[in-house]
């Protein structure tokens, strides 16, 4: 270990050749990378929010709703939409890493190569 | 609470047991930790499932397995909403903050909120954050500790006097905390939290299979005597937040905080930094869902069994943190209860470890080595100072312990919420994803959600003018009518941080520096990566 390790954050690299960053940040190749991982993360977080939000209000305000028993059980709706929360969780969760795995992994793998050859 | 049950020399001698493991274990894996790197972030050495499971230790504080469980004893079905809010807050980690995080930082919040602003401002700002949600948080779980003991080894918090044998329960937990932070570093900190997460979570599901063996793994069976046993509408909605408008609000508020305070909450983000890199960020942070998410279900058995189980009467509004351990003593006696009650020790010790650790690491690296010595300290003197650091706050979290014992543990926890949702979360999001931020911007959503969280909380019923209050019905001087501020000052911040921009938007975008945050976060590239020792 030598004693760039208690520098600051990432300023290091930057000082020797500022443009690296910025010509791939410019490039089609990572404009298009940006704009998928973007399109899916702020989906998703949007989906999970208003999916929670509804889930929120419901239990709070409608619980008519909620408080209903399901067939002759004593599990209620307000108990069935909160399990599926957790199931959505799990989905969502499982959804997004391979997404990533299978779709953005790889260019920003070789988007990485290509900043660390021109630092 | 004074009540005492089980074997108290069993009690202590199974967490004996868990404190000598733990400590031969950092002991090994300690080695010299003498680099910021070493230290901070283990040499970014776990694989994501370690770190998923030692996430999920850091996460399930006392006040989610004793307090969620508790709360669904008591209040049924308003004590499930904690957990799905828990849970569900791990989205905005993973898809929001974990990997970009990882790609841009090294040790604390405050490198990535600083990257591309003034640096000393910001990592001020930032420390100052992150010292206070870890302060409140370790105040939380400190208090924690007071009340367990009473029950489990009957040792009495006698009012008027500061110095009881609770006291001394909270300094023997502040103390180990601090000797497994002093020799392990994140490194034996990790450590401690995987095994405590594993033991957490087997003997959940002992007690959960236990309790659902003895209805003939009928749920609906359960839940249908929980609500004879009680008496009470557990099923239903609204038995905690239901009955006015304002309490309607208040959950509408606990709510967002907490699925919102998560991914700001900084003991929680620095585990980030101890994996290689981003895609092991996003494994741990799938493994942790999964832990996490299960350990939950767990939880609502055992809260719905302890209602169904326990003699009624039992369980009050004063004891309700106490369910896990006396349902565990109801199913399977004296050793079920040392094992649980153990459990519970070890996960108090675990959390507030990582906490300190965190407020070490930020004091260290982000006021001493880059606001004092403008991020060239001589060398070695970091580690020095987060180590001196940790005796502080060891010492400041076992006097501020004592003082808090018998204080609301969930209000403190979802204090510490609000504030993480407030002032961190806005202020990360906007510095990843928001092109014009700038320093001005920054120190306002920090700065001001702090304040506006911290002015809410202390005008609210909480504190002032309730049964409930810290100072008692007698006082009040409340005028904010809700418990949690989040649903007010979560948007403030938001719109702080926009409003601060504009103020400061003479400050030229730096485009050379957001460039390189911006791909880094992307691409990982130039990020620093495992260090082999």
């Amino acid at each position: 270990m030598s004693a760039t390790d208690d520098s600051p954050g990432g300023s290091s690299a930057l000082d020797a050749t500022p443009s690296a960053y910025q010509e791939v940040q410019r490039s089609p190749e990572f404009v298009s990378l940006r704009r998928r991982w973007r399109g899916f993360i702020f989906t998703m977080s949007a989906v999970f929010l208003g999916w929670f939000l509804v889930y929120v209000l419901l239990s709070d305000f409608a619980h008519g709703v909620v408080d209903t028993r399901i067939g002759g059980t004593n599990f209620t709706v307000g108990l069935l939409l909160g399990l599926l929360q957790f199931v959505s969780t799990f989905t969502i969760a499982t959804i997004y890493v391979r997404f990533a795995n299978k779709n953005l992994d790889d260019d920003a793998e070789a988007l990485k190569r290509r900043v660390e050859e021109n630092l | 609470m004074s009540t005492q049950i089980g074997s108290p020399a069993l009690n202590i001698g199974i967490f004996a047991l868990f404190v000598v493991v733990t400590l031969l274990i950092v002991y090994r894996v300690s080695k010299a930790s003498n680099t910021a790197s070493d230290y901070y972030a283990a040499g970014s050495s776990f694989t994501g499932p370690q770190n998923g499971i030692a996430i999920s230790g850091d996460y399930l504080s006392a006040a989610s397995f004793l307090g969620i469980a508790g709360a669904i004893a008591v209040n049924g079905y308003d004590g499930f909403l904690y957990s799905i809010g828990f849970l569900v807050a791990w989205l905005t980690a993973l898809l929001l903050v974990a990997e970009l995080l990882r790609n841009v930082g090294r040790f604390t919040m405050g490198d990535v909120l600083s990257f591309r602003m003034r640096q000393r401002p910001v990592r001020a700002a930032a420390a100052v954050s992150t010292l206070l949600v870890s302060f409140f948080y370790l105040l939380a779980q400190m208090a924690g500790a007071g009340g367990l003991i009473s029950l489990l080894l009957g040792v009495k918090n006698t009012p008027g006097t500061p110095f009881d044998g609770q006291s001394l329960v909270i300094a023997v937990v502040g103390i180990l905390m601090v000797i497994y932070v002093l020799y392990g570093g994140m490194r034996g900190t990790t450590w401690v939290q995987i095994i405590k997460a594993g033991l957490l979570v087997v003997g959940a599901a002992v007690m959960t299979v236990w309790v659902l063996g003895l209805y003939g793994f009928n749920l609906s069976g359960l839940l249908g005597s929980a609500v004879e046993n009680t008496g009470k509408q557990l099923l239903d909605a609204g038995n905690q937040y239901g009955r006015t408008l304002t309490t309607k609000l208040d959950f509408l508020s606990l709510a967002l905080a907490l699925v919102l305070g998560t991914a700001g909450l900084p003991h929680i983000l620095m585990r980030f930094y101890t994996v290689p890199t981003a895609k092991e960020a996003r494994r741990s942070v799938q493994w942790a869902i999964w832990i996490i998410g299960i350990f939950y279900l767990f939880t609502l058995v055992i809260g719905y069994g302890a209602a169904a189980l326990l003699p009624r009467g039992t369980l009050t509004s004063a004891n309700v943190n106490d369910a896990a351990p006396l349902l565990a003593f109801q199913i399977g006696g004296t050793l079920l209860l040392g094992i649980i009650a153990a459990i519970a020790f070890a996960t108090i010790l675990a959390v507030v470890a990582g906490l300190t650790i965190t407020a070490a690491a930020s004091f260290a690296h982000d006021i001493y080595a880059n606001v004092m010595k403008e991020g060239n300290p001589e060398p070695g003197m970091e580690v020095k100072v987060a180590r001196r650091t940790a005796l502080v706050v060891g010492a400041v979290a076992i006097i501020g312990g004592i003082l808090a014992n018998g204080q609301n543990i969930a209000f403190l926890v979802a204090l510490a919420f609000a504030v993480a949702a407030s002032a961190n979360l806005p202020t990360l999001l906007y510095s990843l994803f928001w092109r014009r931020f700038n320093t001005t911007g920054a120190l306002f959503s920090i700065y001001g959600g702090l304040a506006i969280c911290i002015l809410l909380i202390i005008f609210s019923p909480v504190v002032s003018g309730g049964p409930t209050s810290i100072f008692g019905e007698g006082v009040d001087f409340s005028f904010f009518p809700l418990q949690n501020p989040g649903l007010v000052s979560i948007p403030l911040s938001f719109l702080l941080g926009i409003v601060g921009t504009y103020i400061g938007s003479r400050e030229p975008v730096n485009e050379v520096k957001f460039a390189e945050m911006e791909v880094r976060s992307m691409t990982g590239a130039g990020a620093s990566a495992a260090v082999d020792h």
